[in-house]
């Protein structure tokens, strides 16, 4: 199979694409995959293209850099998280808080992490943030009149607390 | 593990059962990030915490430096290591347990990707032993978790479990059919992504297609690894249904096939990895048609491992051979397993003018 872009070399990486239900295939060689970013294919097709990589993202401007927001823990800039799709520390998910909240929304089913904690460190922690993001929520939804959201989280929000307390009380 | 597999799926269809997880150690940079000196670090902390662990004693465990491009390349082919990973030197390592069931990528994408692996549909139980070892790990190690967005990790589409189950199917009637793409196009609606033979970015060969779940934030565990089973029963399903279709209505195209099959590979010169995984499919498909005597799905299994090119030097003294001499070995390999396998024995319906004319 030959390469998509250059049509010379043999394709070696073969990305599939759904886009409005329209499956898209794609071979590149490995030369091509490298120039249009796609060198590691891993989290491609969700995350690079939301990010817009490969689409005709500019660079930018050289004076530009150092008025950029830099994460103060790793160094990596909000351009580097842009080039590479990949974020430099887990202290990068404040730094970048605000670019990578519509990201997430868009990649994920909910904002908030509702699975698995390390035992025995975070639960306590863990459920009253739930609880406080929960509230927030509500409010939100209550203002917007979006009545049958504001009943699911109301619910939800009972249940956490029911949960709690029995936890307490075993 | 003596749990009984769900009678009604057979292990034929579903090849194996694969979960995922990614973590990170707090106030280290990511891998990807981090300095050259940094990812040792990381790993001289990870890497012992990891050997030491209950479960994983008399682990295998290689520095990636150490390792030859063959021998990256067999892990590989084991699915015990991605092709990322097979790229790293200085710095990343793996570990993996005795049984091979559980494996420890450190400093791949993340400082941790952990994965645990069993044959045929047994996806909760491969999610309990990679549950447990993560839990294990998480009392030495200092995770990097935030309660709002979960076990924070280098790439956003992981964030929240860190959590990929997968599992491989064999969908030979799917694709006989032309049917796969409708597949393919209704699982990736439900979220979840279908991929071939070596995860993402690779062409599905021997008709092999790994179905894993999209997103990891904003649900639990169980109900990510709930949704993907109930979708791969439901893909078992149509592939069997498949299966019926091709024999009552086109016995002649799919015995074809078979028979084809089964005369390429016990008669080749010279024989690409591609070629023969797809081949295989077929040999596989006749055995579950029992169209064959002297032929087991653990024998094609054995084949279909041993004929991949790491493999295959490997067995051939290490040597670093040309594609065109591997295929040539490949071919003789093949042929020599082949040699006490009696060719397969169709039983075609009459075509209805030779009813009628009777």
């Amino acid at each position: 199979m030959k390469c998509d872009v250059c049509k010379e070399a043999e394709a070696t990486v073969h990305l599939t694409q759904i886009i409005n239900g329209q499956m898209h295939k794609i071979d590149l060689c490995e030369g091509c995959a490298k120039a249009k970013g796609v060198s590691d294919p891993t989290g491609f097709s969700l995350a690079d293209l939301l990010l817009g990589i490969g689409h005709g993202d500019t660079p930018p401007a050289e004076g530009q850099a150092t008025t950029e927001v830099r994460c103060p823990s790793c160094g990596m800039t909000q351009s580097d998280f842009k080039k590479s799709g990949r974020l430099g520390c887990s202290r990068c998910y404040d730094t970048f808080a605000e670019p990578l909240a519509p990201l997430l929304k868009s990649m994920h089913k909910g904002e908030q992490h509702v699975g698995k904690c390390p035992p025995g460190r975070a639960e306590n922690l863990v459920s009253a943030e739930r609880l406080k993001a929960l509230r927030r929520d509500l409010d939100q939804a209550v203002k917007a009149e979006n009545f049958e959201a504001a009943a699911e989280l109301r619910d939800r929000i009972r249940k956490m607390e029911q949960e709690g307390r029995s936890t307490k009380e075993a | 593990m003596s749990t009984p597999r769900t009678p009604e799926i057979p292990e034929n269809i579903v090849v194996s059962s694969r979960v995922r997880l990614a973590r990170n150690l707090e106030g280290h940079p990511f891998p990807g990030w981090a300095k050259k000196a940094d990812r040792i670090r990381i790993m001289e902390i990870v890497r012992p915490a990891v050997q030491l662990v209950e479960g994983m004693e008399e682990a295998y465990s290689q520095s990636m430096d150490n390792l030859t491009a063959i021998e990256k390349q067999v892990l590989v082919e084991c699915h015990l290591v991605s092709r990322e990973h097979a790229a790293k030197n200085v710095g990343s390592a793996i570990v993996i347990n005795r049984e091979r069931t559980l494996a420890v990528m450190i400093n791949e994408e993340d400082h941790m990707r952990m994965q645990g692996i069993m044959s045929g549909f047994r996806l909760k139980e491969v999610y309990q032993l990679i549950d447990q070892l993560d839990t294990r790990l998480s009392a030495k190690l200092p995770y990097a978790f935030s309660p709002r967005l979960g076990y924070m990790t280098a790439c956003p589409t992981n964030v929240g479990t860190g959590m990929r189950a997968s599992a491989m199917l064999h969908l030979p009637a799917l694709v006989l059919l032309d049917h796969i793409n409708k597949i393919v196009q209704a699982v990736s609606k439900l979220g979840l992504a279908v991929r071939g033979l070596y995860g993402e970015g690779t062409e599905a060969l021997g008709n092999l297609f790994q179905i894993s779940n999209q997103t990891t934030l904003g649900e639990k565990e169980d109900v990510i690894l709930d949704r993907i089973s109930k979708v791969i029963a439901e893909i078992v399903k149509h592939e069997q249904n498949a299966r019926l279709t091709l024999l009552e209505k086109n016995p002649r195209m799919v015995y074809d096939h078979i028979g084809r099959a089964y005369g390429i590979l016990a008669n080749a010169q010279t024989i690409t990895s591609k070629e023969t995984m797809n081949l295989l499919s077929m040999l596989s498909l006749g055995i579950d048609f029992a169209l064959f005597d002297d032929l087991t799905h653990a024998s094609v299994d054995q084949l279909f491992m041993d004929t991949q090119p790491a493999h295959l030097q490997q067995n051939h003294n290490n040597q670093k051979l040309v594609p065109e001499d591997r295929d040539g070995l490949r071919a003789d390999y093949i042929r020599s397993r082949l040699t006490s396998v009696r060719r397969p024995r169709f039983a075609i319906p009459p075509r209805k003018d030779e009813k009628d004319a009777h």
